[in-house]
C-alpha cells in the first residue's frame, strides 16, 4: 500500500473536516478577539498553532518519504505566484485584522453562534464577485512573477529537508520564547473563561 | 455552565499538524477552505445572474463541471462546522452573540466584519488560496509561495492591527 490514497470522497472530507475544525474551535480560534490578539501581541496562540501543525506536518510527510511510504513529488505543492501570493496575502492579513476572521476561523466562529462570522463569510463572497468582476484588469498581477513549478524551500535554497525541518523548528522554538514573554507583558492569552463571561 | 478551557497552543497545533498529515494522506493535498466560499459564490451567481455567472471569466470555470459545490471541499467545510459545533457545544463554548471588543459597537463591528470579509475574499482569489489553503498546509508542503503568504499575512495583520486596535481593545 502506497500513500496518498487520493480518496476525494464525502467521508474523506468529513472526516478530514470535522477533525479540522474540533482542533480550531478547541484552540479558540473561533473567536475574533482571541485572533486578532496575535496581531496586538496580547495573544501568540495563531503563530504558536500554525507553526506547530506545519512543522507537525511537515515532518511527518518528510518521515513517510525517508520509510518509501509516499513517493516522492505524490501530494501537491503549490506552484508560487509571487506576485499575487505576496499582495493577496497582504489582503488577507489585513482582511483579517479588521474582520477578525480568515475563512477557515469564520467557519468555526460561526459554529460557536457568532453573527459577525456570517458577515464576514458574506463579505467574502462580496471579495469573490469583485475578483471574478475586475478579472480582467487583475489577470497581469494573478500571473505575474510565476516561480518554478511546485517550488519547495529545498528547490529555492538548495538545503536539504531535515535541515529546513530544523531551521523552522529553531524559528518556532525562538517565537514560541518571545511570543510567551511578549504575551506576560501585555496580559494575555485570552482564555476561555476571559471570552465567555456569562454577562459583557 | 462556565466554559471549559481552551487547549494549549502547542497540543493544540499538534493535532491541527496530524489532522493536516492525516488530510495529505487521504487525499494527496491539505486542508483548505477559501475555495469552498468560491464555490458558494458561483453557485450562489449561477442562481441570482446565470448569463453574467457563466460568462464570466473566472467563474465561468466551476460551472463547467455542473455544480460547482459538487466538489470534496464542500464537504470538508461541512465537516469543519460540524467539528467545531461538536467542540463548541461539549464545551460550553457555544454562545449566539456578535462578538466584538469592549468598545466597538455593534454596527461597527458589523462593518468590520464585513470590510475585513472583502479584503479577505479578493486577497484569497488573487493568492489562490488562504491562511489554510496556502498558509498552512502549503506551508507544510515546505512551499515557497505558502512561506511568501504567511510573511506578507503577519506583515500587514501588524500593519492594521496598529489602525483598529482600538475597536477591539
Amino acid at each position: 500500500m502506497s500513500w496518498p490514497l487520493y480518496d476525494s470522497g464525502i467521508a474523506s472530507g468529513l472526516l478530514a473536516g470535522f477533525l479540522f475544525g474540533f482542533v480550531l474551535e478547541n484552540a479558540g480560534f473561533g473567536s475574533p478577539r482571541k485572533l486578532t490578539g496575535q496581531f496586538r501581541l496580547e495573544d501568540w496562540s495563531v503563530f504558536k498553532v500554525m507553526f506547530t501543525a506545519v512543522i507537525v506536518a511537515a515532518a511527518l510527510l518528510w518521515l513517510s518519504k525517508l520509510l518509501g511510504l509516499m513517493p516522492q513529488g505524490s501530494y501537491y505543492v503549490p506552484t508560487p505566484f509571487y506576485a499575487a501570493m505576496a499582495v493577496g496575502g497582504l489582503l488577507i492579513g489585513a482582511g483579517f485584522a479588521i474582520g477578525g476572521y480568515c475563512p477557515g476561523t469564520s467557519v468555526a466562529g460561526l459554529a460557536g453562534g457568532r453573527v459577525d462570522a456570517l458577515v464576514f463569510m458574506f463579505g467574502m463572497i462580496v471579495g469573490t464577485v469583485l475578483f471574478s468582476a475586475w478579472f480582467g484588469p487583475l489577470e497581469s498581477l494573478y500571473l505575474a512573477a510565476q516561480g518554478p513549478k511546485a517550488q519547495t524551500l529545498m528547490d529555492l535554497t538548495r538545503i536539504p529537508e531535515w535541515l529546513i525541518l530544523i531551521v523552522l523548528a529553531a524559528i518556532a522554538w525562538g517565537g514560541f520564547k518571545l511570543g510567551s514573554n511578549l504575551e506576560k507583558k501585555f496580559g494575555g492569552p485570552y482564555k476561555a473563561s476571559d471570552l465567555y463571561g456569562e454577562k459583557r | 455552565m462556565s466554559p471549559r478551557a481552551f487547549w494549549s497552543p502547542f497540543w493544540a497545533g499538534i493535532g491541527l499538524g496530524l489532522a493536516l498529515f492525516l488530510t495529505f494522506v487521504l487525499t494527496g493535498h491539505g486542508l483548505g477552505a477559501s475555495g469552498f466560499f468560491t464555490r458558494l459564490t458561483a453557485d450562489l451567481g449561477q442562481w441570482v445572474a446565470p448569463e453574467l455567472t457563466s460568462n464570466n471569466r473566472y467563474l465561468g470555470d466551476y460551472l463547467s463541471t455542473g455544480s460547482p459545490l459538487q466538489a470534496w471541499i464542500t464537504w470538508e467545510i461541512v465537516g469543519a462546522f460540524v467539528g467545531a459545533l461538536v467542540a463548541a457545544l461539549s464545551s460550553h463554548r457555544f454562545r449566539p452573540q456578535i462578538e466584538r471588543g469592549p468598545s466597538s459597537g455593534v454596527t461597527s463591528r458589523v462593518l468590520m466584519a464585513l470590510l475585513g470579509g472583502i479584503l479577505t475574499g479578493l486577497g484569497a482569489r488573487l493568492a489562490r488560496g488562504c491562511t489554510s489553503g496556502l498558509g498552512l498546509s502549503g506551508g507544510a508542503a515546505l512551499a515557497v509561495g505558502g512561506f511568501v503568504f504567511l510573511i506578507c499575512f503577519f506583515v500587514a495583520g501588524f500593519a492594521f492591527s496598529l489602525i483598529v486596535r482600538r475597536f477591539w481593545q
